[in-house]
């Protein structure tokens, strides 16, 4: 990439904000560059849609529907801006709802600065980024415990036996390249797996995703 | 009128700023009652006086009324100057006029039999007012200033008000008329009843507003109090453990490690009550998990290693099974697991992971850190190595680690499971194996055995395909 990654904050809290910037100011990392940030959905939606970044950072609780009405209102418009959801709820509703509501990984916030800088310049490149609670969430859905119904679209609604290694290993806590030597396969093999989960459980009208994508949490 | 003096003495007012009900000391006619109630509410003294003067054609009750309030009301202490009346001439001559006029109606009524009658139709809205009296005392200042905003609504500007109060003053005044009918034919018991019940459903129909306005009160006190007691469950649960580790870190400033441990215990503490199986923001329809389960029990120990070694250990599990021995037994070699990278291997984090999948459960410990060779190792380390395998060996299990200097440690630990926690049906009685049934020799229904026990074996083989 010649360009740096332009990254855009939304967090209502304007102290998580600031600790982000400098934290990301601190790596002296060359590859990412913060380019602006909002403090509500309504400001988020105004600033992304008249300069889109590259990447934003989007935190999942706020007021006025949080990272997830920001995504209802921009991803249509401007699909090429790619959202990582950044959050600290551990709650699968929270997670699933932002991952089918179109963002492409979920960090929490306790990541390293290092790590979310990773995190950003890999969803920039087109790659999903699982964290590994995401990566539980996404296995346990996908499970054959799963609800009453029954398996309507082979395609979307089942994970391949690789696939589902690759989401193991991830929520076992390796990088991608630790999952690409432990399976005997590329790492671009790893990132072609990983989208095709991200894309099954944005798209998959399973019983448990859907669920948790309709349950909203108060807090 | 209400005297606009800007100093107004304590206690002489109450909290909506009307003057208490006192009996007028100077400028009084009588006993200043009539013009103490004026003071009071705050309209034109004459009026007062003509309804004691009306009041006095029931049999007098105007003047039994004026009698009662001069003896219980208390006379007006310390009359600031600027509140005293001196009575003119002319509102001296009126007063008597109005007194006799009361008097003379008195008479009047009582000669014609009229009175005693007009009892009947004016009793229940004097039993109305007493009633109206008492609530109004009860109530507290804050419902009495709301109940005077309704009553505005009463005879308020809107058309409807104004609608509502004429239909319901004719309804008394046509109780009225049918006493007077009544009174031609006499049939005065009859005419009387339907005068009275004419006469409350008036008195109803006016004081509608009132009555919307006590049940709605009714609603909205009980929703307050559900409010009140959520607030008071967060505010309290908030108060025992947010601010007491935060209170703990700010003494604690300078050591940070045990800052990060008591933040972390805190977060993890938090984050159970939010969001965990009973937690405040779970749905009040799911299941509760059982209360010893492999994931709760993993949890609780992921807490205590990060409690005692402050490091972060975060556990992804999948799937579920109740605790027995096995996996109990599992669990202690997970900790010990947790307890050797936390001591040994360097780091900030250690990942666990569970997997309860095809009637085997499986854990894996696995940090980032110096990690050691597997061939070369001191005889401390030796040690939990083989006490973790001689434990998941004892029951059934398996034990691999795998470990490479400098690319830290993986622990893998298994052990089979016969049963599983479905979260959907957590619910439902375990199903017994078959086994138990054909044990029971010849019972008298033995006929619908087979179908029963194809029933009984097709439930077990379905929560075994669920498994």
């Amino acid at each position: 990439m010649s360009h740096p990654v332009k990254i855009f904050l939304v967090d209502d809290h304007a102290l998580f904000r600031t600790g982000v910037k400098a934290e990301l100011a601190g790596l002296d990392d060359d590859r990412i560059e913060v380019v602006g940030e909002a403090g509500s959905v309504g400001e988020a939606v105004v600033r992304i849609s008249s300069e889109p970044p590259d990447v934003v950072l989007l935190d999942v609780h706020m007021p006025d529907g949080g990272g997830r009405a920001v995504l209802e209102q921009v991803h249509a418009a401007l699909p090429d801006v790619v959202f990582l959801a950044l959050s600290v709820s551990d709650a699968a509703e929270d997670v699933i709802a932002v991952i089918r509501a179109g963002a492409r990984g979920y960090v929490t916030k306790t990541i390293s600065g290092r790590e979310l800088a990773d995190a950003v310049v890999r969803v920039a490149a087109g790659d999903a980024v699982f964290s590994p609670r995401l990566a539980g969430f996404v296995l346990d859905a996908f499970s054959d415990r799963g609800g009453p119904a029954p398996v309507a679209d082979p395609e979307l609604d089942l994970l391949s036996p690789r696939e589902r290694e690759v989401l193991k290993l991830l929520a076992r806590g390796y990088a991608y390249k630790e999952i690409a030597s432990q399976l005997f396969i590329s790492i671009k093999t790893v990132e072609t797996h990983v989208s095709s989960v991200l894309r099954k459980t944005q798209k998959s009208n399973r019983y448990e995703l859907s669920r948790w994508a309709s349950d909203r949490r108060l807090v | 009128m209400v005297p606009d003096s800007p100093a107004r003495p304590a206690g002489q007012f109450t909290p909506d700023g009307l003057p208490k009900l006192t009996r007028r000391h100077e400028g009084s006619i009588l006993g200043g009652v009539a013009g103490g109630i004026a003071d009071h509410l705050n309209v034109p003294v004459l009026w007062v006086r003509a309804t004691f003067a009306i009041l006095a054609i029931m049999g007098g009750a105007g003047i039994l009324a004026y009698a009662l309030l001069w003896i219980f009301v208390p006379q007006r202490r310390d009359a600031s100057p600027e509140a005293v009346h001196p009575a003119g001439p002319l509102e001296r001559r009126q007063a008597y006029g109005v007194a006799a006029l009361g008097v003379a109606l008195m008479f009047a009524a009582m000669a014609l039999g009229f009175g005693q009658v007009l009892t009947w139709v004016l009793g229940p809205l004097g039993l109305a007012a007493v009633g109206a009296a008492f609530i109004w005392r009860e109530a507290d200042d804050a419902r009495r200033a709301r109940w005077r905003r309704t009553a505005a609504g009463i005879v308020g500007p809107s058309t409807g008000s104004w609608w509502r109060l004429i239909g319901g003053c004719l309804l008394v005044i046509g109780g009225l008329s049918v006493f007077a009918i009544g009174q031609l034919d006499f049939t005065a018991v009859r005419s009387a009843l339907i005068a009275v019940v004419l006469t409350l459903v008036g008195v109803a129909i006016i004081t509608i507003p009132w009555w919307l306005r006590l049940v709605r009160d009714l609603g909205d006190e009980r929703r307050g109090r559900v409010q009140e007691r959520e607030r008071a469950e967060i505010a309290a649960h908030l108060h025992d453990s947010v601010l007491q580790t935060l209170a703990l870190i700010q003494r604690q400033a300078g050591d940070s490690r045990e800052v990060q441990r008591l933040a972390r215990s805190q977060e993890r503490q938090l984050r159970t009550w939010l969001y965990g199986p009973a937690g405040y923001a779970s749905a009040g329809d799911a299941p509760a998990a059982p209360s010893s389960s492999l994931a709760v029990s993993l949890a609780e120990t992921a807490g205590e290693v990060e409690d005692t070694y402050a490091i972060s250990v975060t556990p992804v599990i999948v799937g579920d099974v109740p605790m027995d021995q096995h996996v109990a037994a599992l669990v202690a070699a997970a900790r010990e697991a947790m307890v050797n990278a936390a001591k040994h291997a360097q780091v900030a984090e250690i990942s666990v992971y569970a997997e309860v999948e095809d009637g085997t459960v499986s854990v894996f410990v696995r940090d980032r850190g110096v990690g050691f060779d597997l061939g070369a190792v001191g005889p401390d380390r030796r040690g939990v190595a083989d006490s973790i395998r001689r434990r998941m060996e004892r029951h059934g299990g398996t034990s691999k680690i795998r470990s490479q200097p400098g690319e830290g440690t993986e622990v893998e630990l298994t052990v089979p499971v016969t049963a599983t926690v479905d979260p959907a049906s957590a619910t439902e009685p375990v199903v017994e194996p078959p086994v138990a049934e054909s044990s029971v020799p010849d019972t008298p229904a033995a006929e619908t055995a087979p179908g029963a026990d194809a029933g009984t074996v097709r439930a077990h083989a379905d929560s075994k395909g669920r498994s």
